[in-house]
């Protein structure tokens, strides 16, 4: 028998710090490098790797230097025909933006857990995606009043509102407006959340029923590990959808800055 | 949940090792890596279209080609044939005058042969009238023991003969 199975499915997400937890501040903020940050390099050193291999520019492209090119591609048609003939400027921070998530998002579904290594996912801390929906807003918010100055405040009143209605819709289009940096935050750490939780709850249902005897294994062990299983290919799906929602959202938003509707 | 109740130990870590690794990475990659990938791909589809409209040049280029072809083999076909005919013409007009010109040798020698045959048959037929004259003389002679005159014997027989 097996020691009593304790699985806190909230652990997986907990902040360790590795070193400079005494030292390291900036303005008297403590900024010690935790797993958090060091997923954060593992995602940025992958992510390079990955793109060294499309950077051989040959004619005609070999296997990786096609999967770069495409995920390249990918990103230069959705800024394309959210965004126009400007859409090539952005392409810098959404090609980041989209790719640094979608690797953060898969390498935090490794199953290094059987390495005994813990594979930490930073997009499920709001601390982390947060900082990426405000610079998308704050891109958003500079592009709009470079290009349009006080101008940009016409996008809260969308074309052929009746004049008495052009108060109230101004304050709903502006907190619809506001609200969008938090959607898009939130969504991402919401999403990769739930995920991790789900496989640690069904996890701790494989482990207790496997220990609570034969009929327990059958009626909950199996069912759940087959369901893992499901959930984990789901999982996958999910890592590359919320980084294309979170990319093809900021590109939308860019686009309301760039054209004003 | 970590994610709040770490929130105010490690919020300044969070944003800013964030900000510090996804500077690195859309500095290095965003802004140095992804705009050459997209440039090879605009190369690429570049080179593909340039590579299509030469092809397609080339392709309207042959057809102009094979047309001129097509009209001068026509006209030199026809010359030749124009020629062909030519000398078919030239041909048959000077086996024309040659058959003239044998024909013309064959009738001369045909009337020289004639005249020949005639005047062969003339000289046969008087020897014969001689023949038979000196032989109707010899017969006189002998039967009739009359000396008959040789002018005579040959009037004689030649009012036989030519009866």
């Amino acid at each position: 028998m097996a020691a009593e199975a304790k699985v806190d499915p909230m652990h997986q997400f907990m902040i360790e710090p590795m070193f400079g937890t005494d030292g390291w501040a900036i303005a008297g903020y403590h900024i010690p490098f935790t797993n958090s940050a060091l997923w954060m390099l593992i995602s940025a050193i992958v992510l390079y790797a990955f793109m060294m291999g499309g950077m051989r520019r040959e004619l005609v492209p070999g296997r990786w230097q096609m999967a770069v090119e495409s995920m390249t591609g990918f990103i230069d048609n959705m800024l394309e025909a959210n965004i126009g003939k400007e859409g090539r400027g952005y392409l810098p921070y959404v090609f980041s933006l989209f790719m640094f998530i979608l690797f953060a998002n898969l390498l935090g579904l490794l199953p290094l857990g059987l390495a005994g290594v813990h594979p930490f996912t930073f997009t499920s801390h709001f601390s982390a995606t947060g900082v990426l929906a405000i610079l998308s807003f704050a891109i958003v918010l500079i592009v709009g009043f470079w290009k349009h100055g006080l101008h940009f405040f016409s996008l809260f009143i969308p074309h052929g509102t009746p004049a008495p209605m052009i108060p109230l819709i101004f304050i709903i289009e502006l907190v619809s407006f506001l609200v969008r940096p938090f959607s898009l935050g939130l969504r991402l750490f919401v999403a990769m959340m739930a995920g991790h939780v789900l496989l640690e709850v069904l996890s701790s249902f494989v482990i207790g029923g496997t220990n609570a005897g034969v009929f327990f294994f059958g009626l909950v062990a199996i069912p759940s590990f087959a369901l893992m299983v499901a959930i984990s290919a789901l999982e996958i799906l999910v890592a590359g959808i919320q980084a294309y929602v979170f990319a093809l959202l900021t590109s939308l938003y860019i686009n309301d800055a760039e054209h004003l509707h | 949940m970590p994610q709040i109740s770490q929130l105010s130990e490690f919020y300044a870590s969070q944003i800013f090792w964030m900000l510090v690794i996804f500077g690195a990475v859309f500095f290095l990659i965003g802004r140095g890596m992804a705009p050459k990938v997209i440039e090879t791909i605009d190369n690429r589809s570049k080179r593909i279209a340039d590579d299509l409209n030469a092809a397609e040049a080339a392709h309207r280029d042959a057809d102009a080609q094979e047309k001129t072809w097509r009209v001068q083999s026509a006209a030199q076909r026809g010359q030749a044939q124009a020629l062909i005919a030519e000398a078919k013409a030239k041909g048959a007009k000077a086996t024309e005058a040659q058959l003239a010109v044998a024909g013309k040798g064959i009738e001369s020698r045909l009337a020289e042969a004639e005249g020949r045959i005639a005047a062969a048959r003339e000289s046969a037929l008087a020897e014969i009238e001689t023949v038979a004259a000196d032989a109707a003389s010899d017969i006189a002679a002998r039967v009739a023991g009359l000396t008959v005159d040789a002018e005579a014997a040959r009037a004689a027989v030649k009012g036989v003969l030519h009866g």
